[in-house]
């Protein structure tokens, strides 16, 4: 299993906002365990992959140079369950940056209707402290988690270049930016 | 410039939500580690909360200093040097030394982070 609880970015804005789908299946285990029969995404995960959506909307607002860990969670609410076959929508807000950490306003929707409201505290690790144990590779932020925003915005230049509508902003270029060259 | 009782509420509030504590256990002696169960994580919550609630900007390190004890001979014997004590006051200008000097254990130092260190620290910031 991979540790990604994210599928797809739909709308990111540098520093600002991003907006993730995650489509629950029941190819996925966990759903098969909770609960047996009746297959609800556990809050925990939701909570997860809110905190993806936020953890990559604050690394980015850096440009990917802090390793951001989940620090706190001081308030979660949650209005109701998700199953197999639906489609959670994360949207997450950046509400406050500084060098220390960073706060986010994270909601899960579930066809429109607020699902999940949480306040997600996440700290920068002490780079020269966090280089002593764990080395100066960015642990936080490994390729197949990026990738996730990778691949939005490859759908986006994609979607440009063929002149369709797009669905909305990726790394806070309007929609009808010039495309990036392709590194 | 708001009166201290002003302050102290909005501090309480702030660390009700940030602590998840009960207003009545919020006084002006309590400490924010030993009876309030702050951990470091917390500090950084009631740094962000502090501004949002007040509006003022608190630069790192300003209110809780990183590496309290910056130099290993500020302590002997588990104990602070004078040297020390007079670094800390420095380091600490809204917390309240009077108790911490008669008896300056290391272990103890956690304690002087209080409910009215805070509510000191926020009437210097908006009323500068």
């Amino acid at each position: 299993m991979r540790w990604i609880w994210i599928d797809k970015f739909t709308e990111f804005r540098s520093g600002q906002f991003a907006r993730a789908i995650k489509n629950l299946t029941l190819a996925e285990e966990h759903l098969h365990d909770h609960f047996p029969g009746y297959p609800v995404m556990p809050a925990s995960l939701i909570i997860e992959g809110l905190a993806q959506t936020g953890g990559i909307l604050v690394g980015e607002a850096g440009g990917f140079t802090e390793k951001v860990v989940l620090a706190k969670i001081p308030r979660a609410e949650f209005f109701g369950v998700a199953c197999a076959g639906d489609q959670l929508i994360y949207e997450v807000t950046l509400t406050d940056l500084r060098s220390e950490g960073a706060v986010v306003d994270a909601k899960a929707f579930l066809g429109g209707d607020l699902l999940a409201d949480c306040e997600i505290v996440f700290a920068h690790l002490d780079n020269t402290r966090a280089n002593q144990i764990f080395g100066p590779k960015n642990f936080v932020f490994t390729q197949q988690l990026l990738g996730v925003l990778d691949l939005a915005k490859a759908q986006q230049r994609a979607k440009e270049l063929d002149g369709a509508p797009v669905d909305g902003e990726v790394n806070g270029e309007p929609p009808t930016a010039t495309p990036a060259p392709t590194p | 410039m708001p009166a201290y009782e002003e302050i102290f509420e909005k501090v309480q509030s702030t660390l009700v939500d940030a602590l998840g504590v009960d207003e009545e256990e919020v006084s002006r002696e309590s400490t924010l580690q030993g009876d309030l169960g702050a951990e470091s994580i917390d500090f950084l919550d009631i740094v962000f909360r502090l501004e949002r609630n007040f509006g003022i900007k608190i630069p790192r390190g300003e209110l809780f200093p990183e590496n309290l004890v910056a130099d290993p001979e500020w302590i002997a014997d588990g104990r602070l040097t004078s040297k020390g004590v007079s670094e800390l006051k420095a380091r600490l200008p809204f917390a309240d030394l009077s108790k911490f000097e008669a008896d300056p254990d290391v272990e103890k130092m956690g304690d002087l982070y209080t409910v009215d260190m805070l509510v000191q620290y926020v009437q210097s910031k908006v009323g500068a």
